[in-house]
């Protein structure tokens, strides 16, 4: 009896909201479950925690207690000047090292790509890819120590170009150079080694067809290599616009000083002190939800349009 | 044949020579605090190591090595590491093979799958996360480091898309022959999957060994630090003020503060060369889809 069902409901294409063929197995829901119930309670719970951004959130009332005060935070966060300073600290820090870590790279894979000495290739690639891996922490260290008014930058450039010292962290311009630069130090690797694997996915057929043609390297990579990495570098460029807000906090963090906190202060590190640091729970909620929606409609419009005109889906 | 032609030759040879060049730049400020570290304090101090040690020693280590709060740090980070990366991987690992299913044997997988990517798009946020672990009075435990990130729902989409890639006949072979998922889970997929599992264990162990700022707000007993977070208050925190006379007295630190530097980045480079050769796997498994 059960056979007959199943052979007919093979030949008739199944409709939706029909009883389906298999049977739903119960253990699958339970092999999901240990990371249900960790997200519900370490995601999903401080996510409803938000509400706090429209409370007064004192400790001793709890979230059910506190006193509503509707969109007061976000009143004074947009009123205040500080405030605005940061948004564009953050943007100007994002936006810098988002167009950088995508042209550097990308030229240092093409290039990457010319060296036909394989050695030399993948030791250059183990060299420029080991900073990403390393912490802040442990890169901060070194950068303090190496751009110190008596560090080996100073001293270098003191002896060679007979300049006084750069306060490259206590001065406001050149800590933003710092930034900047420093992020392109520890993640252009990363990049590369994603741009040199979709460069070994082109089809060597095209090149030797263009070989035939006489075409020389370069035109070869002006009508061969460039197409060919298109459609991987709008993807990749789309999907670093979801984070135009995120600064970076392990970074920054680890390398300001309250003297450059004018040119150098973050959404991030400003919601720390606020918050953890000078107790102002609601408000410093309200600045984080500020940047979480912002955040998150960045991220959905990218992800459709990776996916519109690229194909491109992560599951 | 371009490889032939003079001008591309001549390029060919500047171009190895400037790639070889910033690469070594990349290190080189790494290295030159490792000369540091192995220099002798006067020497560090007075600004003469350049790229090779001056008065070599290895005093500023065994000094480091002396430190208990060091060592008590460093027992802390193997311990979250060690316990964070199992228990993350066994649990991304089972719930991907749960949704690695077609929504025909599990009919809810698209729905869970939403459920996990929610988390990777939206977050409470600090102050909502550093109540909940208040509330849960995990303040001073180490589960405050290791529970909140445990579930990784990139990590799991990683396995997940992998394990779309095993042959369904194996597991097809073993229901016949009366296995359940568990059973299939465990006997062929897990050990199927072996070198993608190494890859994604070996993501998450450099994020617990590097991962500071839980520990930061989490710890307040200061023996409860992990190195990174020790290591934060040790070498950034204490020199945020360059120029006063703190910073002056501070000097005498400098191979100290090195050495801790490569001690804490030791273990990563160690596991450097495998992470390296598994990371193009890892890029394959991420974008290879059927």
């Amino acid at each position: 009896m059960e056979n007959t069902i199943n052979s007919l409901e093979l030949s008739t294409p199944p409709k939706a909201g029909k009883r389906r063929r298999y049977k739903q197995p119960w253990i699958l829901h339970f092999m999901v479950l240990p990371a249900v119930l960790l997200s519900f309670v370490f995601s999903y719970i401080p996510m409803s925690g938000v509400v706090m951004a429209f409370q007064d959130y004192k400790a001793r009332l709890g979230f059910l207690h506190s006193p509503w005060v509707g969109f007061k935070h976000f009143h004074y966060m947009f009123s205040n000047d500080y405030f605005v300073k940061i948004i564009g600290n953050t943007l100007l820090f994002a936006s810098s090292k988002i167009v950088l870590n995508l042209i550097i790279p990308f030229a240092f894979a093409l290039l990457l790509n010319e060296v036909r000495n394989m050695g030399l290739k993948r030791s250059v690639q183990t060299l420029v890819y080991l900073p990403h891996f390393l912490s802040w922490v442990t890169l901060s260290g070194i950068l303090i120590d190496v751009l110190g008014q008596t560090g080996i930058v100073n001293q270098f450039l003191t002896s060679v170009f007979g300049i006084q010292p750069i306060f490259f962290l206590g001065d406001g311009s050149w800590f933003r150079i710092t930034i900047v630069v420093s992020d392109v130090w520890k993640e252009f690797g990363f990049n590369t080694i994603v741009f040199l694997a979709a460069l070994s996915g082109i089809n060597p057929a095209l090149y030797e067809a263009a070989e035939v043609d006489g075409a020389t390297r370069w035109k070869q990579t002006m009508h061969i290599t460039l197409p060919s990495l298109l459609p991987m570098l709008i993807v990749v460029a789309t999907l670093a616009m979801g984070n135009v807000l995120n600064a970076n906090f392990d970074q920054v963090f680890n390398l300001y000083s309250p003297m450059i906190y004018q040119q150098g202060d973050i959404i991030d590190t400003f919601v720390y002190r606020e918050g953890l640091l000078s107790g102002q729970f609601s408000f410093a909620t309200a600045v984080g939800l500020f940047k979480s929606v912002i955040s998150l409609v960045l991220i959905v419009i990218s992800y459709r349009i990776a996916y519109k005109f690229a194909g491109y889906r992560i599951f | 044949m371009y490889h032939k032609t003079i001008p591309y030759r001549v390029f060919s040879a500047f171009n190895n020579v400037i790639l070889l060049v910033i690469g070594i730049l990349c290190l080189l400020p790494m290295f030159h605090l490792l000369m540091v570290s192995l220099s002798s304090s006067a020497a560090a101090n007075g600004g003469l190591v350049t790229f090779w040690p001056k008065g070599f020693t290895f005093e500023a280590y065994a000094k480091t090595f002396d430190n208990k709060n060091f060592l008590t740090a460093l027992w802390v980070a193997i311990e979250r590491t060690l316990l964070g990366t199992a228990l993350g991987l066994f649990v991304n690992a089972i719930a991907a093979y749960a949704l690695s299913k077609d929504t025909r044997v599990f009919r809810a997988r698209n729905m869970y799958l939403w459920y996990f990517v929610i988390t990777m798009l939206f977050s409470g946020g600090l102050i909502p996360s550093y109540i909940l672990i208040l509330k849960l009075h995990l303040i001073n435990n180490l589960m405050a480091l290791i529970l909140p990130g445990l579930v990784a729902a990139y990590n799991m989409i990683l396995l997940l898309n992998f394990f779309r890639t095993v042959p369904k006949e194996l597991e097809e072979a073993a229901f016949m022959d009366g296995s359940g998922h568990l059973r299939s889970f465990f006997s062929i997929y897990l050990p199927i999957s072996l070198p993608s599992l190494a890859t994604v264990g070996l993501f998450t162990m450099v994020g617990h060994w590097n991962a500071y700022f839980d520990g930061l707000i989490y710890m307040k007993d200061a023996a409860k630090l992990p190195l990174a977070s020790f290591m934060q208050t040790l070498i950034v925190q204490s020199d945020m003020t360059s120029f006063d006379a703190a910073a002056i007295a501070n000097m005498s630190q400098r191979t100290l503060r090195a050495s801790q530097i490569f001690i804490g980045a030791l273990p990563i480079l160690i596991v450097y060369p495998f992470l390296q050769r598994f990371f193009v796997k890892g890029v394959v498994i991420g974008a290879v889809k059927e």
